[in-house]
């Protein structure tokens, strides 16, 4: 008897519409901005010596605005949809990583065993 | 080098594409004979339908249906249908290799045999697994939801037509032009455009993207339906196993088949734009394909057996008169399964290279799987452990599966260490081990849902004798047909080959051969079975609409339920509703009907999956204007599609009590 | 929903089993939706995935850095970001219930998308131009399957807003159309998200080589 039922008959659909605002849409976008611009920046003008230094910087600076986009523009939270849209993005960016960074270590694997060769050629012997 | 016929021709015609007489496979008794028996069986039923004017109402109730009940039986025929070609590959498989040792070169052509294993595995995959389980969870998960229906109703029936579509494609490869000769997953570089250059490998990809296309939607229909349409109290850890499967076997097409979309997108890029993904030449690297599409057919073999446990634990229980024992542990292997899913795709070619490191990773991971497996063994050892078990025919397939599976188990174990799987990959001593746990897993437990639900379905239940009878010959005629392939494997023999020197290897073919006729005798007598039972419905017809004395609410409905399921959405408070209902005492209310909002048929999906099949064969013999013309359409259509807001009526409330007391009637 | 049937309980307290009256289920249509970006966003990921593996395999043609030409990345990745915040308003606009508003502001995001667009076919135009086209080596197929495949994304959103944009006009901002509006609003934003997954992935650290 305590299970009360959320949803009333006389609402017809009633909907979680995603709370947006004028100020959450304008912190994302120039957010956005700056989190877009800095890479940019760096690459264009040769920034850093390190290359690596500078692929890591703006890997970072990609996850962050991923993040931001998500926030103001996708309006993500853990409450919409009863937490099932948080919970369906977390399993697929699990699964994205699998399947990225899986198959990039699998591949490089195999070229280093099966075409030495190919891999610069230093430790090229059979 | 055979004398391999070349089916297609170099040059394109602007109006024909690839497409000329040579297509047709005139020059082949074999095929010819198939095709003049299938043409002329097809003949004779539409002829049938027409003398007994079903058209309309085929038409009416079932094409253009949405309800998720007709199109889980749609499914289930198609599965049937299907199940008989992938059969009939299979026996011409098992009888040309018993047949071709030494000097005997068998009856079949090897470029007419490669198709046939290609075409098996192909269709036994795609279209005989796939459309028995997703057709299970149509019919059956909105009804143990307290639904009353899916989520996209239309969506669904959409879905089931674009399955249909991809089959239609594949069966017309059969006579017009020829199949693949690649082996089910058709790796490149063999599956390029330099080494097979025929439509064969364009059949496989059209055929393949457009049933992918419904079974992805589908997916995504079933995943909101059972999160957002469960009936009020049911929450998650009170949901039937079986909708827990379907929602985990769910959210695995939702995530995989994507990939499978991708990397037959890439290969087709290969074959029609000259792309260098998977070539060997200009930068391609062809292990990528097999990397990428394992991704996918890893998840898949579990989106295939997932819903089956969730049939064995429903079955189980029902039988045992008790409680799934173990429910939430049940419920958190099954989670479990899902992502590990994931991470042992590397196990179906440790011998690519990666060495070691890679190897061991995922031997590990492939090991590791097995353990919330074996917990649902023996949960459901358990379940029956004291119960009063009744031997109903679900019941023998259920054992049937438990001890075919563990050993195909256990053999898939064997495979997972990396130095045994160097000595044993590509051998028969494989593919012994997946037909144990396909057909011990998957086939029974399909055999086993049919039985269990066919009185909810139809209104009567199904002849055992003949349940028996399919039984044991496909119990028999499994063992008989693959334990001699594991010998075989052992002794080093690889799969796909139509030939063999060694005379002392023959014997074993004999063997199997024989398997698969009994296993043929199984298919018969389940087609007896739905025979004898039609003819003896009257004696075995079931009144209460829960002949077995189940436990969740599907047998709560009539048998087979009205149109909109439930008068009344049930308001659920344990597990096993409807258990809890027959304890205290639950009565039918006799009044008090309203109105019921339901969705309308729709020819749309129909229409939209036909031009679809259209698409993929203008592609498949180059014929751009129709490719063009039909892709358009297909747009233009879906667009028109949106424009219709108006996709729902009510049933009166005076219909809702008039069915609801018929129904109170047959129950006094 | 508090008249539900009294069922004769066996013992104990009275137990309801039937939601008595109209029972809607909530409706699933934005997490569906939201589950289909989800699965698009695998076939990105799995195409992502490919680039990596194969994004050396030059075969003695150009490289990213021979042929990106960042300032164009930049004017494009600026057009979509500008598109974005302009599907942002027309989704406030329709909060405030402002049917011209949302078609305005939808129809402004459309030009941006088909900016976007054209800058993107110019960059492969000139790319096939030279020689450097999707057959002449591994990487080439891969930039050109990713690129291109979230050109179509944003091609077949650009079709759809025009649809969108009829049926604004035929209907007004009913609930169905507002529900669409919020579909193409997460596509729209979702094709964003795997933007800057291309311009970091592929132009910038491709230009790098």
């Amino acid at each position: 008897m305590s299970d009360h039922h959320e949803h009333h008959g006389h609402h017809e659909h009633a909907e979680e519409a995603p709370h947006s605002s004028f100020k959450g849409y304008m912190i994302g976008f120039v957010a956005s901005v700056i989190l877009t611009a800095i890479p940019f920046w760096m690459v264009m003008s040769d920034v850093l010596d390190s290359r690596n230094a500078t692929i890591l910087i703006i890997l970072g600076f990609a996850v962050v605005q991923i993040v931001v986009h998500m926030i103001y523009f996708l309006h993500m939270d853990f409450q919409s949809q009863g937490g099932w849209t948080m919970l369906s993005l977390i399993f697929t960016v699990v699964l994205l990583f699998i399947t990225l960074f899986g198959s990039l270590w699998v591949m490089y694997h195999m070229n280093v065993n099966m075409m030495p060769s190919m891999m610069g050629g230093a430790d090229g012997m059979p | 080098m055979s004398s391999a016929v070349q089916t297609y021709s170099d040059t394109t015609s602007a109006v024909f594409g690839r497409l000329t007489w040579d297509s047709f496979p005139f020059h082949d008794p074999i095929i010819l004979g198939t095709f003049a028996v299938v043409a002329l069986g097809g003949l004779a039923l539409v002829a049938a339908l027409t003398r007994y004017k079903v058209w309309g109402y085929l038409w009416t109730e079932w094409f253009t249906s949405i309800d998720h009940k007709r199109i889980g039986v749609m499914y289930m025929i198609l599965g049937i249908i299907m199940l008989l070609r992938g059969f009939a590959d299979a026996i011409m498989m098992r009888l040309h290799q018993a047949m071709a040792f030494g000097d005997a070169t068998g009856y079949l052509p090897p470029h007419h045999y490669d198709q046939i294993f290609t075409a098996h595995g192909v269709i036994m995959i795609f279209f005989v697994a796939m459309p028995f389980v997703v057709g299970l969870m149509n019919y059956i998960v909105p009804l143990q939801i307290g639904a009353r229906d899916v989520a996209f109703p239309f969506l669904n029936n959409f879905s089931f037509w674009m399955t249909a579509s991809g089959a239609i494609l594949i069966m017309l490869s059969l006579f017009v032009g020829e199949f693949a000769k690649s082996g089910w997953l058709a790796y490149p570089p063999l599956t390029g455009i330099l080494q097979s250059p025929g439509v064969g490998v364009d059949y496989y990809i059209w055929s393949l993207q457009i049933a992918g296309v419904g079974t992805l939607l589908s997916g995504v229909n079933f995943v909101v339906t059972i999160v957002k349409m469960r009936a009020p109290g049911m929450t998650m850890m009170k949901m039937p196993v079986f909708t827990w499967t379907a929602l985990c076997t769910n959210i695995l097409i939702v995530a995989a088949f994507p990939i499978l979309t991708a990397v037959l997108a890439l290969l087709s890029l290969d074959r029609y734009m000259d792309f260098n993904f998977f070539t060997n030449d200009l930068g391609g690297n062809a292990m990528m394909y097999v990397n990428l599409i394992w991704i996918w057919g890893h998840p898949e073999v579990y989106i295939l057996i997932l819903p089956i446990f969730g049939v064995f634990s429903e079955i189980v229980s029902t039988y045992s008169g008790k409680r799934l024992f173990g429910y939430s542990s049940m419920v958190y292997a099954t989670v479990v399964i899902t992502v590990l899913s994931y991470l042992v795709w590397l196990h179906h070619f440790f011998t690519m290279g990666s060495g070691a490191t890679v190897n061991s990773f995922f031997g590990i991971t492939t090991m590791i799987i097995s353990i919330p497996t074996g917990a649902k063994i023996f949960n459901w050892l358990f379940t029956m452990y004291r119960g009063r078990i009744q031997f109903e025919v679900p019941m023998l397939w259920t054992v049937g599966f438990m001890v075919t599976f563990v050993i195909g188990g256990m053999t898939g174990v064997l495979l997972a260490v990396p130095p045994a799987d160097f000595v044993l990959h590509n051998s028969l001593f494989l593919i012994a081990h997946f037909h144990n746990v396909i057909i011990g897993g998957v086939v029974f437990g399909v055999f086993a849902a049919i039985t269990y639900w066919y009185p909810k379905v139809t209104g009567y239940k199904l002849d055992p004798f003949w349940g028996k009878c399919s039984f044991w010959f496909w119990l028999i005629g499994f063992y008989a047909a693959f334990m001699p392939l594991y010998v075989l494997g052992l002794m080093g023999v690889t799969r796909r080959m139509s030939h063999f020197e060694d005379m002392s290897l023959q014997i074993w073919f004999q063997v199997a051969a024989v398997g698969a006729f009994l296993i043929g005798l199984g298919i018969l007598c389940f087609l007896i079975q739905l025979y004898v039972s039609f003819k003896k419905r009257e004696s075995l017809r079931d009144e209460s609409g829960d002949p077995w004395n189940g436990r969740t609410l599907e047998w709560s409905t009539t048998s087979p339920p009205p149109q909109y399921n439930f008068a009344f959405t049930p308001q659920v408070h344990e597990n096993d509703a409807w258990w809890q209902m027959k304890q205290q005492g639950f009565q039918p209310p006799k009044e008090g009907f309203l109105p019921i909002h339901m969705p309308k048929n729709t020819a749309a999906g129909m229409v939209l999956a036909g031009l679809a099949t259209v698409f993929g064969f203008a592609m498949i013999w180059y014929v751009w204007w129709l490719a063009a013309a039909s892709f358009g359409a297909l747009i233009l259509g879906a667009i028109i599609h949106t424009f219709n807001y108006k996709r729902d009526y009510y049933i009166p409330a005076e219909d809702v009590a008039t069915v609801e007391n018929q129904r109170g009637e047959v129950l006094a | 929903m508090s008249n539900a049937v009294a069922t004769p309980a066996a013992e104990g307290g009275k137990l309801e089993f039937l939601v008595k009256g109209d029972h809607h289920p909530a409706q699933g249509t934005l997490l569906g939706f939201w589950i289909y970006l989800m699965s698009d966003c695998l076939i990105f990921a799995s195409l992502f995935a490919t680039y990596g593996v194969l994004s050396m395999n030059f075969a003695g043609g150009p490289s990213g850095a021979d042929l990106f030409d960042l300032e164009l990345v930049a004017l494009n990745t600026a057009f979509l970001l500008i598109s974005s915040i302009t599907y942002g308003f027309a989704v406030l606009k329709m909060q405030q219930n402002s049917v011209r508003g949302t078609m305005g502001w939808l129809a402004v995001t459309g030009v941006f998308g088909l900016c976007f667009l054209g800058v993107e076919l110019y960059e492969f135009y000139h790319m096939i131009h030279i020689g450097a086209g999707p057959q002449r080596s591994g990487f080439l197929s891969a930039f050109f399957t990713l690129v291109g495949t979230h050109g179509l994304h944003v091609t077949f959103g650009c079709i759809w807003l025009v649809t969108l944009l009829l049926q604004l006009r035929k209907h007004g901002l009913i609930q169905e159309n507002k529900r669409r509006v919020y579909c193409l609003s997460m596509f729209w934003h979702f094709l964003d998200v795997i933007w800057i997954g291309v311009f970091t992935y592929v132009y910038l650290m491709g230009s790098m080589v």
